[in-house]
């Protein structure tokens, strides 16, 4: 792994591998009546946060914590940054405080790459989300979802909605990843198409063109600007949430229009494939993008991908500042994929 | 000491000769064997060029002197080689009456380093509602001719058609920011496929050509002639020769960055690449060289855009727009468009010299190397080769796309009116 993770097109194979696997044994603290690990015992993790996201900021929290590090929360609201402090002053503050880690939210596409690459600080940069750039966390957990679900069961094939398995070890060769709604704006879009790709997965892409990015005609995956004909070729259906301003910007004519054809309901949901799951990365806009029985169904995996957020934020944070100390007493298995 | 003897210099590239200043004239050009009492300049293996002429500068002041100041920035002028700026109208306050280019216009003969030509706003505050008094600029001292809202684009069509009638009166050029707003808003860099993978907001080529199609239309509608600032799209070239082939007025310029660095240099977010207009495409880059060379492309100008360190030392969304060049234009067009071999030296000193003074109407730049003409010259050493460090720059501001890099070329000597402004390399 490299010493910081901004993109999700960081990770090998090899790298991702290890971080999902690794993620299968911090999942299984978390049902250890205690779940707190001593491996960052010392160390200091700031969470640096300029666009309000409460539901990130406590999972990489949660995460730190039950891995014994020091947490300081860093919020840009109200503080000197949102009175004109740069990017760079907060970062010599953090340097200054013996930040080993830096967790960072940003409004603005590149911040953490900025903030990796130009010599303010000496610690490790984790991307937590940048403008509509990248959020390569929100990747792998959905990566680690899928492969519960998807290649969890003992033969390595899906689980079919019984608990989901261990695929320790396994990959997403051949999985049918369909992401629907606006991948313009969406940084979740594009960490998932990154590593999905380099998990093996067929990836298609819907929404309708104008919330496309140009050149998305490149990028490994196919496009389609209809939902239908996808969906019973779907192992997995990944909606985006879809901001209703954007309306407004004449990127879609109404939000009826916009559920009508791109939303995931009932009727929808039931053209699926049995085993195949649904996925959101919250908050959920209930009748937009997605109607409230599909929401509530026993085939969505919003409430199980939070929790796997916290398993994947700290194989992550435990890869990058832990060195090469077992995470557990027990001894990590290395026997990487070759399935 | 009146007089220079500047010796064995290429003049515009063609066989050795002696340059003999007089004063502030040529006094001749040929073989001169008795230069008694001269200030000799050994120019063995070197280029004269008659001083370049640039369209396009932003001095800063007044109202920003913490990043150029006129005086600094003629300096850095006269270190690339030039003799005549043109001063962009875009300071604090904005140059749209005749009392602000008269003081831009009496800072830069106080500085001595290099001409500095006054460009007026065409509009009041830049703000594209009401003509600025365009009249009493071009009658000021400064006798302003060149007319622009640059770092925004006139985009109100009839503004646009007004000014470019207007300015005829005293034959003015209005020069275009092609820009369309609405898209380009929130805008970060090029639309392409390295801002769909970067999640930067797009730039589209299509926001510059839709501007230049329009005004190209206008000026021939209205028997005016436009000039459109920094061409940075293979569009724009196709639609700019169109026009030239209908025989319309049309004029059209090019920055040194657009001729070399592409959009793929944004994957650093380093925000020393990000300028307006954007950094567009290696096939863009491509066309614009060959639209230099065929001369479509009327000429090079910098768009030197003096920035303080803060003001990139940040993440990309926050960055200022802009980037410096007056001391490394020519070497980046020697490096482009000469040791390419698409344009020849005599071709350079068209395209940085002859041209943008005619389009500007200057007097006194842009003149033939010969006897009886004022002695606004350049000597450039082609064979020198080194590696870009800003540290040495006369202009008070550092953000160069170029630092680190090898660039050939080098200006030793700058003379405007006689007087050396460089010598030996170095500022006098
Ligand atoms: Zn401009």
């Amino acid at each position: 792994m490299k010493r910081h993770l901004i993109s999700a097109a960081d990770l090998t194979r090899d790298d991702a591998l290890l971080v999902l696997d690794t993620a299968e044994e911090m999942a299984r603290v978390a049902d250890r009546p205690i779940k707190k690990l001593p491996t960052l015992r010392g160390r200091t993790v700031v969470n640096l946060f300029f666009e309000d996201s409460t539901r990130t900021r406590i999972s990489f929290e949660a995460a730190a914590k039950r891995l014994s590090a020091d947490v300081i929360n860093f919020s840009a609201k109200g503080s000197s940054v949102s009175k004109g402090e740069s990017l760079k002053d907060t970062a010599l503050t953090l340097e200054a405080m013996g930040a080993d880690a830096v967790v960072i939210r940003h409004h603005a596409s590149g911040a953490p790459h900025r903030l990796a690459t130009s010599g303010w600080i000496g610690g490790s940069v984790v991307n937590a989300g940048d403008g509509t750039h990248e959020h390569p966390t929100q990747a792998l957990l959905d990566a680690f979802t899928m492969r519960r679900h998807l290649a969890g069961a003992p033969d390595g094939g899906p689980t079919y909605h019984r608990e989901p398995g261990d695929g320790t070890g396994r990959d997403l060769a051949g999985r049918r990843i369909t992401i629907v709604g606006d991948v313009l704006h969406s940084r979740v879009a594009r960490s998932n198409v990154h590593l999905l790709n380099t998990l093996g997965a067929e990836i298609t892409l819907v929404a309708p063109p104008t919330l496309l990015p140009i050149g998305v005609e490149t990028w490994p995956c196919e496009v389609s600007y209809d939902l239908d004909p996808i969906l019973a070729k779907t192992d997995a259906v990944m909606m985006l949430r879809v901001q209703s301003e954007r309306m407004n910007a004449a990127f879609f004519p109404t939000e009826r229009e916009y559920a009508r054809r791109y939303g995931l309901d009932g009727a929808r949901m039931a053209a699926l494939p049995g085993h195949a799951i649904v996925m959101h990365p919250g908050p959920m806009n209930r009748g937009m993008e997605i109607t409230a029985e599909v929401a509530d169904s026993g085939r969505c995996t919003v409430v199980e991908q939070v929790a796997n957020g916290v398993s994947v934020r700290m194989a992550v944070l435990y890869l990058l500042l832990g060195g090469n100390e077992p995470a557990i007493t027990t001894a990590r298995t290395q026997e990487n994929n070759d399935r | 000491m009146t007089k220079i003897l500047i010796r064995g210099a290429k003049v515009l590239g063609g066989e050795p000769q002696d340059v003999l200043i007089d004063s502030e004239t040529i006094a001749s050009v040929g073989s001169v064997p008795d230069a008694a009492g001269a200030t000799v300049v050994e120019a063995e293996g070197k280029i004269l060029l008659p001083g370049l002429v640039d369209l396009h500068t932003h001095l800063r002041e007044p109202g920003r002197e913490d990043s150029e100041t006129v005086l600094t920035g003629t300096r850095a002028a006269a270190a690339g080689g030039y003799t005549a700026v043109h001063a962009m109208a875009n300071t604090f306050p904005v140059a749209d009456t005749a009392g602000v280019v008269e003081q831009v216009w009496r800072l830069g003969r106080e500085s001595g380093y290099c001409d500095v030509q006054p460009v007026g706003a065409v509009t009041v505050g830049l703000e594209g509602k009401q003509l600025a008094e365009l009249g009493a600029m071009a009658e000021s001292a400064a006798a302003v001719r060149v007319f622009s809202d640059d770092g925004k684009c006139v985009d109100d069509a009839v503004i646009m058609r007004r000014a470019l009638e207007y300015v005829k009166a005293f034959d003015g050029v209005v020069a275009q920011h092609a820009q369309e707003p609405r898209l380009t808003e929130g805008a970060q860099m090029n639309e392409g496929l390295v801002s769909g993978e970067l999640g930067l907001r797009g730039w589209p080529a299509v926001a510059e050509e839709s501007i230049i199609a329009r005004d190209v239309l206008l000026a021939a509608h209205v028997g005016s002639r436009v000039h459109i600032c920094h061409l940075s799209t293979a569009g724009s070239v196709e639609l700019v020769r169109w026009a030239k082939s209908k025989g319309w007025n049309v004029t059209a310029e090019v920055t040194p960055h657009h001729l070399l660095l592409t959009d793929e240099l944004v994957r650093s977010y380093n925000p020393v690449y990000k300028v307006n207009p954007p950094l567009r495409t290696e096939a863009d880059v491509m066309a614009l060289r060959e639209a230099l060379a065929d001369g479509t492309i009327d000429c090079v100008a910098t768009d030197h855009a003096p920035h303080p360190h803060e003001d990139k030392d940040c993440e990309w969304a926050a960055a200022a727009m802009g980037m410096i060049g007056l001391e490394t234009a020519l070497s980046v067009v020697q490096h482009t468009m000469v040791d390419t071999g698409l344009l020849d030296w005599a071709g350079v000193a068209d395209r940085m010299s002859f041209r943008p003074a005619v389009i500007g109407r200057l007097h006194g730049h842009g003149r033939p190397v010969a006897a009886g003409e004022p002695a606004n010259l350049t000597l450039v050493d082609p064979q020198y080769r080194g590696v870009v460090n800003p540290v040495g720059f006369a202009s008070r501001s550092r953000n160069t796309p170029y630092e680190g890099i090898e660039l050939p070329g080098r200006v030793t000597a700058t003379f405007l009116r006689g007087k050396a402004t460089v010598m030996d390399g170095k500022l006098a």
